[in-house]
């Protein structure tokens, strides 16, 4: 696991600032091929950062991070390879709305993979069915349940066919009873292969599919272990803490 | 059409005083009359084609003044911003007169009535436009910039795709507005001689000499014209916004 060799994501040193203030502190992290690494923390801790800087949405400014080994950073080619091979969830799925779920689906197929119409409604078909929607491909993102939003969402990058799947908090916006088939969703996608990094507070979640979890405070990793280590024994103070407050609720 | 009432009742009203009021220049029952009022309304054509084809034209240079405003790149957001200072700094019926005398001169061209009003209520349009755009650009939230640069979209089908269609049903009312206002200020191309509404009636008026029939005419043709035109854009716009709840 994570052997240097096989790393599709590296951050080595990698820093990032908002003005004067540094949001995230020399990052070191690699992320291997087929890996799942769930990221928590406290708010501002500097996870929707971090994850926002492997597609382009925020630029990292000190140190090198590369993705499928270019590095990022340096003129438009290595931000568009990085993005065509990242997909991302956002928290407020951030579906278009003046769009029907289906045309959510194949615009980027259409515009940016270049596909023809009919192969790119058949590839949107498949993906819909696959986070068990098929019947909704006809209507507006506004008609459907917010676990249905997500999970059209989440069709929408996997028509990218991209080889690496990002989650910023997928399921914070979520009512309570429509979190877990997102879960379900996201766990399948887990078992096919994908390479993931998820920022949730999902616990339950993470023990279930995560191959390492990393915990971030003030824009530093404070600890990376696997789920088995993470949860039994952390080792510093900040996670421990962190830890017991989360898992009360 | 309940606002077309208002119109019937000050006709009416109007062709009850006929005493004063001398109806006869353009009372459709008389040879005379039906002849002047077919030279007013024929007026019309060009006030729908000159302020549609303005319109037109200063949308798309409105659009292409406001993206460089909304850019991260500083010059052409200064471009953007003085385009739209100094534009909507100068009157409307000065824009005429220079496009109509000035430009030709400097140009070396000869430009005719038509094509000068076009360009000077365009031009003046355009930076209204331009304020319109990108308001309505602005209401877009992030997230969709982002959902659209995480499916690899190049900029311009962002725009093209996710941005602009929002947008544009945003601003709807807004360019309804200024479709309405164009024209009513293309009454101000008939001072170099375009056969529009207005000048229709200022001819009229001088050969008939009854101008307070003849411009209540006017008045009436403006006023019907543009509740039309106000009538259309809510319908489109009733019409966009079921589209999207259906
Ligand atoms: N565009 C920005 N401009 C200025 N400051 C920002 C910007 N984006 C984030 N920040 C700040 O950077 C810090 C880290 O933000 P980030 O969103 O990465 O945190 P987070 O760990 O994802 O928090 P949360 O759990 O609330 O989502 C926060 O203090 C935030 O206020
Ligand atoms: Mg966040």
């Amino acid at each position: 696991m994570g052997e240097p060799t096989e790393a599709i994501i590296r951050f080595e040193g990698v820093d990032k600032y908002f003005g004067n203030f540094q949001v995230l502190k020399k990052v070191s992290m690699q992320v291997a091929l087929g890996e799942r690494v769930v990221i928590c923390g406290p708010s501002g801790s500097g996870k929707s950062t971090l994850i926002r800087c492997i597609n382009g949405l925020e630029q990292h400014e000190g140190g090198t991070l590369s993705v499928e080994g270019v590095k990022l950073g340096e003129g438009r080619a290595s931000l568009d390879r990085a993005r065509s091979s990242v997909g991302m969830v956002f928290q407020q799925f951030n579906l278009f709305p003046h769009l029907t779920v289906i045309e959510n689906l194949m615009l980027g197929p259409v515009r940016a993979r270049k596909l023809p119409g009919e192969e790119a409604r058949d590839l949107a078909q498949r993906y819909l069915a696959r986070v068990r929607i098929p019947e909704q491909a006809d209507k507006y993102p506004r008609q459907l349940s917010g676990g249905q939003q997500q999970r059209v969402a989440i069709a929408r990058s996997l028509c990218m066919e991209p080889r690496i799947m990002l989650f910023d908090e997928p399921t914070s916006a979520l009512d309570p009873e429509m979190i877990n088939e997102v879960l379900d969703v996201m766990a399948e996608l887990a078992e096919s292969g994908m390479t993931m990094i998820c920022v949730t507070h999902e616990m339950g979640f993470a023990r279930r599919v995560a191959d390492k979890m990393v915990f971030m405070d003030h824009g530093e990793i404070v600890e990376e272990a696997d789920p088995e280590t993470f949860f039994n024994t952390p080792k510093s103070q900040r996670c421990q803490d962190f830890l017991q407050k989360i898992l009360q609720h | 059409m309940f606002r077309a009432l208002p119109c019937l009742a000050i006709l009416l009203l109007l062709s009850g005083c006929s005493d004063q009021w001398g109806w006869y220049v353009v009372d459709p029952t008389t040879k005379n009359g039906l002849v002047n009022l077919n030279f007013l309304l024929t007026g019309l054509y060009y006030t729908v084609l000159l302020s549609v084809t303005a319109i037109s034209i200063s949308v798309v240079v409105g659009l292409l003044v406001a993206l460089p405003g909304l850019s991260s790149n500083r010059p052409m957001r200064v471009f953007s911003r003085t385009y739209v200072e100094i534009v909507r700094a100068v009157p409307i019926l000065v824009l005429i007169l220079w496009v109509y005398y000035g430009l030709p001169q400097l140009s070396g061209l000869t430009i005719t009535v038509f094509w000068a009003g076009v360009i000077a209520l365009a031009l003046s349009d355009s930076a209204f436009e331009a304020e319109i755009f990108r308001a309505g650009i602005q209401s877009i939230a992030k997230g969709q910039y982002e959902a659209a640069h995480s499916i690899s979209l190049s900029y311009s089908d962002t725009m093209r795709f996710v941005i602009l269609p929002q947008a544009i049903r945003r601003i709807l009312p807004a360019l309804g507005n200024q479709l309405v206002y164009m024209l009513k200020m293309s009454s101000l191309v008939s001072v170099i001689g375009m056969q529009e509404l207005t000048r229709k009636a200022n001819e009229l008026v001088v050969s008939e000499y009854r101008p307070l029939e003849i411009y209540t005419i006017l008045v009436i043709e403006y006023l019907v014209l543009i509740l039309i035109v106000s009538a259309g854009v809510r319908w489109l716009e009733r019409r966009m916004n079921a589209d999207e709840r259906n």
